[in-house]
């Protein structure tokens, strides 16, 4: 069950379908924005370009959820979702995998965005320990 | 400007109702619920239904202005409007009742909230909500969709950052289910421990289910009115020195918050304790919203009743309970007495300012402090003194 795109976030979910991590970036100032919203912050003005993240981050928080009444995810328990500060300075949120110990987790982790099929079956951000 | 920050004292809390809580489904309607809270508050005023010239519904009772001019027989009702801050609406909404009473708008005001229990549960509820879109849009796919997960990465940030543990979220849970205990019309009456807390299953880490507060059936109800025809009615007023509300930055999402320890409430609470002109000092009894035990925490330091940090200690040692430094939630909070959206914060101030706290009455109250917080982080408090 997802939340249908509009014509301001289309960029987004386009750069997901191709296995990329895209974001906005406005065209006058530079400003990396996200989530996506027509207007930047900085500048206010319309014109972006989508373009793909570095990959590159850290953790900022997290948390590991036990229970779920999301459809794929109810079977997925527990899970671990990070908040990640990406190197372009904005937040990316998604699931974690390949952390032997989740009691190894802390802020300032180093980690790296990929893009990979989760349990509710779409292709979304995912994070791997670097 | 010339102006000082003191607001003047325009309007008084003039009645409180609610109607019993309960866990689960109610038989009764959502609407009907809110008649009879509503109808207690207007009478508990000293009011006839018609009287209400402006009604303020909080969106999640889902009842409109409309149900209650029908069944009130409201003939000229001259406000009607609805603010959209999740739990922070009620308090919100006593700020939007001030500024119609001083406006010469309205002058007795009623707001209203309740709920039946149906209509799935907060996760499924808060996704048709417009300021849920865009969590439902770029988080829940990735499996982020109760407030649980959504609020969980900033209670995990605040302990690594200021060493606060479990243990310290479970005094809050227990000192609101003390509370509960001496007030029969909370649903939580069992004892809870430190331990009970601990041994409670995670739901998302940090939280267990014991830092979660429940879902419950019923409805809640105060009426707003001119200071001038406060003095009429049948109680001591309750006036509202002060109302303020919050808003976050980056308040559609909390994992792009720049400081995610820092609420909506920060930015209001030095507004709302300037207009008021008292001080943290003056402050007998707070009730402040407590979705989870976190939210509490963080709210009594973005208060500034403590220092960014310093929360844990703030409400160990029986600090918050009856008796304590600041007694918070006399009446059990959303974590033992009800889901109210803290509508029911606003009755229990109300009811410990007029000296009709029961069991739980805090000796001499006379200034309290109330807030709300609600969906991704916005805040509102209000301060109020016993008497004209």
């Amino acid at each position: 069950m997802h939340f249908p795109a509009t014509v301001d976030t289309q960029g987004y979910w386009d750069g997901l379908a191709c296995g990329e991590l895209r974001v906005q970036c406005c065209s006058r100032c530079g400003t990396w924005r996200h989530y996506p919203r027509p207007m930047c912050p900085s500048c206010h003005s319309f014109d972006h370009e989508w373009r793909p993240l570095s990959g590159e981050g850290t953790v900022h928080s997290w948390t590991v959820t036990h229970q779920s009444p999301l459809e794929g995810f109810a079977e997925a328990v527990p899970f671990t979702l990070v908040t990640v500060d990406m190197a372009e300075g904005v937040r990316v949120l998604g699931l974690l995998r390949g952390l032997e110990q989740t009691s190894s987790l802390r802020i300032g982790l180093p980690v790296r965005a990929g893009v990979e099929q989760v349990p509710g079956g779409s292709r979304q951000p995912v994070f791997r320990p670097r | 400007m010339t102006r000082s920050a003191q607001r003047p004292e325009v309007a008084a809390i003039t009645g409180v109702g609610e109607t019993p809580y309960s866990r689960g489904a109610s038989e009764r309607s959502s609407l009907a619920l809110q008649l009879e809270a509503g109808l207690r508050a207007v009478r508990d005023a000293g009011l006839e239904p018609g009287e209400i010239d402006g009604i303020l519904p909080m969106a999640s009772g889902s009842a409109l202005a409309e149900d209650f001019v029908q069944n009130f027989g409201i003939r000229d009702l001259r406000l009607s409007a609805t603010v959209p801050m999740g739990g922070a609406s009620a308090v919100a909404s006593l700020q939007l009742a001030c500024a119609a009473i001083e406006a010469g708008i309205c002058r007795h005001v009623l707001l209203v909230t309740g709920r039946d229990g149906r209509g799935g549960n907060i996760g499924e509820r808060l996704r048709l909500m417009p300021q849920f879109r865009t969590v439902a849009e770029f988080e829940t796919p990735s499996g982020a969709f109760a407030p649980v997960q959504l609020y969980a990465p900033m209670a995990r940030r605040h302990m690594e950052l200021y060493g606060t543990r479990s243990e310290d979220l479970a005094h809050i849970a227990v000192t609101m289910r003390r509370h509960a205990m001496g007030n029969a019309n909370a649903i939580m009456q069992k004892p809870m421990t430190i331990a009970d807390h601990q041994s409670s299953r995670l739901i998302s880490e940090p939280f267990r289910l014991f830092d979660c507060s429940l879902e419950s059936s019923g409805a809640a109800a105060v009426v707003v009115s001119a200071s001038e025809a406060a003095a009429d009615g049948p109680h001591t007023p309750v006036t509202i020195l002060a109302v303020a509300e919050g808003h976050p930055d980056s308040p559609s999402t909390i994992t792009q918050r720049g400081e995610l320890l820092q609420l909506g409430l920060a930015k209001a609470a030095p507004r709302a304790f300037a207009a008021a002109g008292v001080s943290h000092k003056d402050i007998d009894v707070a009730q402040i919203y407590d979705c989870f035990t976190y939210i509490v925490l963080c709210q009594l330091e973005d208060l500034g009743f403590c220092a960014k940090g310093e929360g844990a200690a703030f409400v160990r040692d029986g600090r918050i309970g009856l008796g304590g430094a600041l007694p918070v939630n006399t009446h059990g909070g959303l974590l033992s007495q009800a889901h109210m959206v803290g509508m029911n914060h606003i009755v229990e101030l109300a009811r410990q300012l007029r000296g009709d706290g029961g069991d739980n009455q805090v000796r001499d109250a006379r200034i309290g402090l109330v807030t709300g917080y609600g969906d991704l982080g916005d805040g509102a408090v209000a301060i109020l003194r016993r008497g004209e």
